[in-house]
């Protein structure tokens, strides 16, 4: 059971240093491209030609100051945006050797296989346990000993099963904030989608409950492909293999962490890593 | 006291704010004590008359003894009715313009058009449903009574449920929707759970306002002095017997129809109570 301790991992991990030797071995593949894409809120030009890779089982963090539209790169992996009027994405994002901004994109299947997690925690009105198994449901057809067994491992790679595992049954709003928000990571884990975006995932918590996510995020890393915007840049190099810097919905520059950190090649990335604006 | 304060301004304001306070409190006060007043006389002229007869026996013949049975039987009949047709519908509806339709033209001109059915004139329903089934059928019937009720119990649902379903944040629809759930199953399995609590009020609301309506029923389902379960004959309801009952010269109808009167007030209270404290449950 090497889920049960985290901190074991997390603690051989310098700060700010190439890291995961193991990890290192693998060939690096894009999970997602992203090319020339652009997006648009009405009128307004929120994302500029923006083209990045998403590597395989790697933690991409994305930074930049508010507005620069990061969250907003995170909205098209999983064609939130779809969900709004008036809002419209251009150019192409390879998936699967398939452009998943096609029209003809199914985005149920889509969002099944690429997951989310959002800034605010967002418990469904239900049990603990009806939380996680809601997206198991949607597209499996298991037995309940099963489904139990699921739910348990979710919780569990999530952190979350010592605290609610007595109490299943009970409505997931009781949660404090934080375990709140592990639920969540843990209702989207639960589906195994392939790749799992989080949203300023840590951005309501306080520091405990942040470092638990991100102990998380660096155990997920093995099985998932993770791509996290942040606005805490200690956060981004804790946590992120590679970095990518935006500002006014351009991408300024993208790189390993600690090259993007230590030894960035544009002067807008050091001035804003540096706390010289945004 | 510093210098720069102006107490001539401060205590003009005093005494306008307590001008403002003592009005306020005669509003509230006269308000509630003429609440008092009707709950009181109903209380005093309609509790001698409860008894078991009320329940068990039928609307008499002028000058006889008898109860409210079949009154009771149709009253809670044609609300069941009403509210049977009017909620999945208004249901239905508030869902589409919480959901699906948000500020289009369709919404938009529904909505205008539900406000003004929410506030029309009770016996201009009373008298739509008359031309509509009434003469069509070419009598009075207990059908035609529901369905006048459930045009009152439509526009008070469509109006709670698109509220309620615009309260549930968008991040609980984008969350449900994140794992690759489609939209019905959003919507009927994530925002209808947390818009519960406020909907089912709505209904509740609905259901307390139809009780106590006379005029639909007068037009539609009008009255009858027998027990009657055939809801395509006229059928007898509270509302219309305390409105026979109370204008007539015979003393045993005009207990019955305080009797009667206070049945409906208590169950209208009672209903609301219940929708209160389903909502107040819902805030905590």
């Amino acid at each position: 059971m090497t889920d049960s301790n985290p901190s074991a991992v997390t603690a051989k991990k310098p700060y700010l240093s190439p890291r995961d030797f193991e990890a290192h071995k693998r060939p690096l593949t894009e999970k997602v491209s992203v090319r020339n894409v652009d997006f648009y809120y009405g009128d307004y030009r929120a994302l500029k030609s923006v083209t990045m890779p998403i590597y395989d089982r790697k933690v991409t963090a994305l930074i930049g100051p508010s507005g620069c539209g990061k969250s907003t790169l995170l909205r098209i992996f999983n064609r939130m945006y779809d969900l709004y009027p008036k809002q419209r994405a251009e150019g192409e994002i390879i998936f699967e050797d398939k452009n998943l901004l096609d029209p003809k994109q199914d985005l149920n299947l889509l969002r099944a296989r690429i997951g989310m997690v959002f800034q605010k925690p967002t418990p469904f009105p239900m049990s603990i346990y009806d939380n996680i198994a809601f997206g198991i449901r949607l597209y499996e057809k298991i037995l309940k000993s099963e489904l139990d067994d699921r739910v348990e491992s979710a919780l569990k790679r999530a952190a979350l099963w010592d605290e609610v595992k007595d109490k299943l049954g009970q409505s997931g709003l009781g949660l404090s904030g934080g375990q709140q928000q592990r639920l969540c990571i843990a209702r989207s884990i639960a589906v195994r989608p392939e790749v799992l975006l989080l949203d300023e995932p840590t951005s309501a918590l306080d520091p405990i409950a942040t470092a638990k996510v991100e102990e998380l995020i660096y155990q997920l890393k093995s099985d998932y492909t993770i791509c996290i915007v942040t606005h805490n840049m200690q956060q981004a190099a804790r946590v992120a293999d590679y970095t990518a810097f935006m500002y006014l919905g351009e991408l300024i520059e993208f790189g390993e962490t600690h090259q993007v950190f230590t030894k960035p090649t544009q002067s807008k990335t050091e001035d804003y890593i540096t706390g010289r604006f945004g | 006291m510093a210098q720069n304060l102006n107490m001539a301004i401060y205590h003009r304001r005093r005494l306008f704010n307590k001008a403002l306070m003592a009005l306020a409190w005669t509003a509230a006060v006269s308000g509630l004590a003429i609440l008092g007043l009707i709950l009181g006389t109903l209380l005093f002229r309609g509790v001698g008359g409860v008894s078991l007869d009320v329940f068990t026996q039928m609307t008499p013949p002028p000058g006889g003894e008898g109860g409210l049975l079949n009154a009771i039987y149709g009253s809670v009949a044609m609300t069941l009715l009403g509210t049977v047709l009017g909620t999945p519908v208004g249901v239905l509806a508030g869902t589409y313009m919480a959901e699906y339709g948000r500020n289009n033209w369709l919404t938009t001109i529904v909505r205008f058009i539900n406000d003004i059915l929410l506030s029309a004139p009770s016996i201009v329903i009373g008298l739509f449903v008359y031309e509509v089934v009434v003469k069509q059928m070419g009598h009075f019937s207990a059908w035609a009574g529901g369905a006048a009720l459930a045009l009152i119990v439509l526009p008070v649902v469509v109006r709670t449920t698109e509220d309620m379903l615009l309260l549930v944040p968008d991040g609980l629809r984008e969350a449900a929707s994140s794992l690759g759930s489609p939209r019905w199953l959003v919507i009927s399995q994530v925002c209808y759970r947390a818009a519960r609590a406020g909907m089912v009020t709505g209904v509740l609301l609905a259901v307390a306002r139809v009780t106590g309506e006379t005029a639909p029923l007068l037009f539609t389902a009008l009255n009858n002095q027998f027990m009657s379960m055939d809801m395509n004959a006229p059928m007898a309801n509270l509302p219309v017997v305390i409105f026979q009952f109370a204008l007539s010269p015979y003393p045993e109808w005009q207990k019955l129809a305080w009797t009667g009167a206070l049945l409906i007030t208590l169950t209208v209270l009672a209903l609301n109570i219940g929708a209160r404290t389903l909502s107040s449950n819902k805030s905590q």
